[in-house]
């Protein structure tokens, strides 16, 4: 999980799959820095 | 005693013409990129009524093929017509465009809905001969006025047009000269809701063979908000709707909470007849023109046709209970609360394992899971992959973590507890619902005892919270009749004699 240490990242999450804010706290914990977290619904 | 399920509709509204002007991809995009290909290359991508008639996820929707008979047709579905294929069905219909333009004219109150003379005068005929559709409605529609106004209205006086074959045959005007919550967009989404739920209610009625005085109250559950520049969203298009299908005994409200909004609402009512409030209530939706080509650009890139080119409607009636019909089990009720988050295991922990555990039940007490139902043949070449499949995968792998199913029976999971899905992407019509009716007859039928029904919404669009939602509820075999015969001449008899023992006691006593 080192690949996100630092890094800033941008989280699109789907609404059926993975949603940003549980993403997110993934990140979070891998050192990432969450600058954009949005959860997009295509149905 | 738990109210039960009278009966179901589900309608379609073929709207080709709305897809081009009105569905929010081809909108956006005509601002945004107006040179586009997509939109060059979109009207040839376009079904007939023919095809739409004929394609078998719109023939499943309807009630002319059961979700089972699906699975047995080769994916995908565009490219194969279903033999025999009605445009009536046992649930409903699915209705031209220029019939459903002049249905919209008759649920129109306020005089901006107007079409055009010629137009009127060529479809109100077939208009009249669809069985559903009341002399009263028939009634409602205008003569017409002549093109030139038409094109007026729309040119100089911000009017959205109503098409048929590219060719303007209409127009909604807006309804107030600043307000936009009147405005001319609003007013035509508004009106296509409002007329594809009254023509599910009125197969509902027709479906459940009840009177049209029988319903009490009806609730609207689908994403539109009506009202003006002093309340957004005031409401209300169930009593609105209600008055055009003639539900004269009829009050209502609506319920929103995006596409979880009808399993909201169907709690709503079989807790309003389980408590008495009301003998019988209908839960109601119409369709969304917003949502019409929504992944049009990637059916059209794969060389696809448009399939997201129908409104869609249902109805559900909710009665008391008749011993008879499947019930609503209120003791069975999942939720995912401001605290569940927003994990994919918590989200279906919350909505399908805790509300069986608190039941004493097992995930695979459950015959038939019916979560989000939208057609795979619209979402998979969109990149949102089979929304069914992984909701029965979640389902799966948190009963397998529960110790509740065998980690070899994971695969097949998805065959026996699930369905195939069929229903449009029309946000809040593909949630649960779907299956309702068909769960009904298989019930009865005895093919199966129970389905859990669960409706997700993303509240998060609304840009009020980050949170997700959900409820679920269980639909069971009736249980009346037990209960009926749970009081025996025989118990009657007991509990006098203990009675009167008792007070003969109390008066030795004394």
């Amino acid at each position: 999980m080192a690949i996100l240490k630092d890094k800033k990242v941008v989280i699109i999450g789907d609404r059926d799959g993975v949603p940003g804010p549980a993403i997110a706290e993934c990140v979070k914990t891998a050192g990432g820095d969450v600058v954009f977290s949005s959860t997009e619904c295509f149905v | 005693m738990n109210s039960v399920i009278k009966g179901a509709s589900y309608v379609l509204a073929h709207t080709p013409q709305m897809v081009v002007y009105n569905g929010t991809t081809q909108t956006t995009e005509r601002v945004v990129n107006p040179e586009s290909e997509y939109l060059k290359e979109l009207e040839s991508h376009l079904r007939s009524y023919e095809d739409c008639v004929n394609y078998w996820p719109n023939q499943v929707y309807i009630g002319n093929a059961h979700p089972d008979d699906l699975t047995q047709v080769e994916f995908p579905y565009f490219d194969k017509a279903k033999e025999g294929a009605e445009r009536y069905g046992k649930y409903g219909e699915i209705m031209p465009e220029a019939e459903f333009l002049l249905l919209v004219q008759a649920c129109d109150m306020f005089e901006v809905a107007k079409l055009e003379k010629g137009f009127v005068s060529t479809y109100k005929e077939a208009f009249a001969a669809d069985p559903i559709i009341t002399e009263d409605i028939v009634a409602r529609v205008e003569e017409g006025i002549e093109s030139a106004e038409i094109e007026a209205l729309v040119n100089e006086e911000h009017a959205e047009g109503l098409y048929l074959d590219g060719k303007l045959v209409g127009c909604v005007k807006r309804a107030h000269d600043i307000d936009v919550n009147l405005s001319a967009h609003v007013m035509h989404e508004n009106l296509m809701s409002k007329a594809s739920s009254v023509l599910a209610l009125l197969y509902a009625v027709r479906n459940a063979e009840i009177d049209k005085n029988d319903i009490e109250y009806v609730i609207d559950c689908a994403e539109e908000a009506c009202g003006d520049m002093n309340q957004r969203g005031g409401g209300n298009f169930a009593k609105a709707a209600a008055e055009v299908a003639g539900l004269m005994n009829a009050t209502g409200s609506d319920s929103r909470g995006f596409c979880a909004g009808p399993s909201h609402a169907l709690i709503e009512a079989a807790a309003l007849v389980k408590s008495g409030a009301y003998k019988c209530v209908a839960v109601t939706a119409g369709g969304c023109t917003a949502k019409l080509g929504m992944n049009g650009k990637d059916h059209v890139k794969k060389g696809l046709p448009i399939l997201e080119d129908c409104l869609a409607g249902f109805c559900v009636i909710i009665c008391e209970n008749d011993g008879v019909n499947p019930e609503i089990n209120l003791d069975i009720l999942g939720r995912h609360t401001v605290g569940t988050g927003s994990a994919p295991q918590n989200v279906i922990g919350s909505l399908v394992a805790d509300p069986l555990e608190r039941a004493g039940m097992k995930i695979t007490d459950i015959d038939k899971f019916s979560p989000e139902m939208q057609n795979p043949d619209i979402t998979k070449p969109a990149g949102a992959g089979d929304v069914p499949l992984a909701n029965y995968k979640m389902i799966a792998a948190l009963a397998v973590k529960r110790g509740e199913l065998e980690k070899k029976d994971l695969a097949t999971f998805a065959e026996k507890h699930g369905l195939t899905g069929w229903a449009p992407t029309q946000g809040h019509i593909p949630s649960g619902v779907p299956y309702i009716g068909f769960a009904r007859e298989d019930i009865l039928a005895g093919k199966q005892k129970n389905a859990m029904i669960i409706g997700k919404g993303s509240l998060f669009l609304g840009r009020m919270t980050n949170l997700f939602d959900g409820v679920s509820f269980v639909i069971q075999a009736n249980t009346g009749a037990e209960d009926n015969s749970g009081v025996s001449e025989e118990e009657v008899k007991g509990l006098i004699a203990k009675a009167m023992k008792d007070f003969a006691a109390s008066l030795m006593a004394e």
